[in-house]
């Protein structure tokens, strides 16, 4: 096993970066554009639940731009921004985007007539009523659409490592082709792996600290037919 | 030059339009090759999908499995099966199943676990098999999700099915990345078109299914 892991962390210098450094630019890559995304679909989503005739068009746009492909999205952009990871970043905030706006669309309206109804009779105003009880009831929801933004954030910075070194832990891949030292490859798909599950494993501990009322999923007992819920709550359309 | 004017010289040069490297033979590598990792991946993902969600057991390692599956970067796993295996179509599938796996493994499980449990029970109680129940009473009902489930595998496997073209093979990719290092960004912009709207077609090609395959009484708006 040593033998056949030799030069892990030996990273080229023509890279200019440690594996330290490396893993730092990966991250920033990755998780500046979730926050961007995220920070843009709060208020489209929130618009969205204002105007009803709003969400399926706004869906279709968000599904086409999901359609195009990161190497494509990239490529074009190398016009406008140069091969920077400003190009790198802006194809992921608009796949966070996509990804979010549906979940969080999905979470604010899934939150019963009766909670809102108490709520206003509460004397709660529409903002404070979004903040203080949509919001909070519809974060398991945002956070499984955060988690699935991140990890494919994570794992398509590798895809910049075609457009001028922008990859991060993904310039590895070429320096192994490069060099032809397979062990360089295996480090950089590993760590991008690793990197992705314990962002995931962040975000599920976010989740479970930020919804103190829902039962930790540790405890939780499936029980088959009694926890099945019906096909689609109403008022709830289908989302995809 | 702006995109679009890229664009209009790819498509209009007819130089593109033939032989090994035109458009037409391109497309067709690329279709084959995202219809077999499409149908690999849905040989995998359906049966255990459809099991799992049907017996309710594994919700969790299911889960486990599709979140480890979509941590690894399938442009990583492509260069690192292409200089482990050599060039060919296995290291260009095994990334691409690995990819497609998810989406349609969870959706599916998801489709089946969410049946109105009403009348998966009638059905028991009228003495159906449970491969019965499974196929005429919960298949119908979780289509509509199941393809969805698939669609999205579908349209990942077209676009990622271009960084084929970093490890010798062809399809639509061979543009973007032979563009890119002749610095020739008119074929760079005009295979990206190709992928974009072979993404495009490919939803629309779902949708279409959808409107044949799924009963009305099951369709929502």
């Amino acid at each position: 096993m040593n033998g056949a892991l030799d030069g892990f962390f030996d990273i080229p210098s023509d890279l200019q970066h440690s594996y330290p450094g490396l893993i730092g630019l990966h991250l920033r890559e990755a998780l500046l554009p979730v926050l961007a995304g995220l920070l843009l679909a709060l208020p489209l989503a929130q618009l969205c639940v204002r105007l009803r005739r709003l969400y399926p068009p706004v869906l279709a746009v968000t599904t086409v731009l999901y359609a195009i492909p990161s190497l494509a999205f990239f490529v074009v952009l190398i016009d406008y921004t140069g091969q920077t990871e400003l190009t790198v970043m802006i194809p992921l905030a608009v796949y966070s985007l996509v990804v979010l706006v549906p979940a969080i669309v999905d979470g604010v309206r899934s939150v019963p007539e009766e909670t809102l109804a108490a709520a206003t009779a509460m004397g709660f105003g529409p903002v404070r009523r979004y903040l203080q009880v949509q919001l909070p009831i519809a974060v398991p929801a945002i956070v499984a659409g955060l988690r699935v933004a991140t990890v494919s954030s994570i794992s398509l910075v590798s895809v910049g490592a075609l457009i001028g070194n922008q990859g991060a832990l993904g310039n590895l891949l070429a320096a192994a082709q490069k060099y032809d030292r397979p062990v360089l490859a295996v480090n950089s798909v590993l760590t991008t792996a690793v990197l992705a599950i314990l962002c995931d494993a962040l975000l599920v501990l976010a989740r479970v600290l930020l919804t103190p009322w829902m039962p930790s999923p540790a405890r939780r007992r499936p029980r088959p037919a009694a926890r099945r819920k019906p096909a689609r709550p109403q008022g709830q359309e289908a989302t995809r | 030059m702006n995109v679009l004017g890229f664009v209009s010289a790819f498509f209009g040069d007819s130089a593109h339009w033939h032989g090994y490297d035109g458009i037409p033979h391109r497309l067709l590598e690329h279709v084959q090759y995202s219809l077999l990792a499409l149908a690999l991946a849905a040989a995998i993902g359906l049966p255990v999908g459809l099991v799992t969600g049907h017996t309710g057991r594994g919700g969790n390692a299911l889960a486990f499995l599709a979140t480890a599956a979509r941590a690894l970067p399938s442009f990583g796993l492509l260069v690192l099966m292409a200089v482990l295996l050599g060039i060919g179509l296995v290291p260009v599938m095994i990334p691409l199943v690995v990819l497609a796996v998810p989406p349609i493994l969870v959706t599916t499980y998801e489709a089946v676990r969410s049946v109105d449990p009403s009348p998966v029970d009638a059905a028991r109680g009228m003495g159906m098999r449970e491969t019965r129940i499974l196929f005429q009473v919960e298949m119908p009902v979780a289509l509509p999700l199941i393809l969805s489930g698939l669609r999205s595998a579908a349209v990942q496997i077209v676009s990622t099915a271009t960084i084929a073209a970093y490890v010798s093979l062809g399809g639509l990719g061979r543009y973007i990345v032979d563009g890119l290092y002749q610095r020739d960004y008119e074929k760079v912009v005009g295979g990206a078109t190709l992928v974009a709207v072979l993404a495009l077609a490919t939803l629309a090609v779902f949708w279409a299914v959808g409107r044949l395959v799924v009963s009305p009484g099951v369709r929502r708006r």
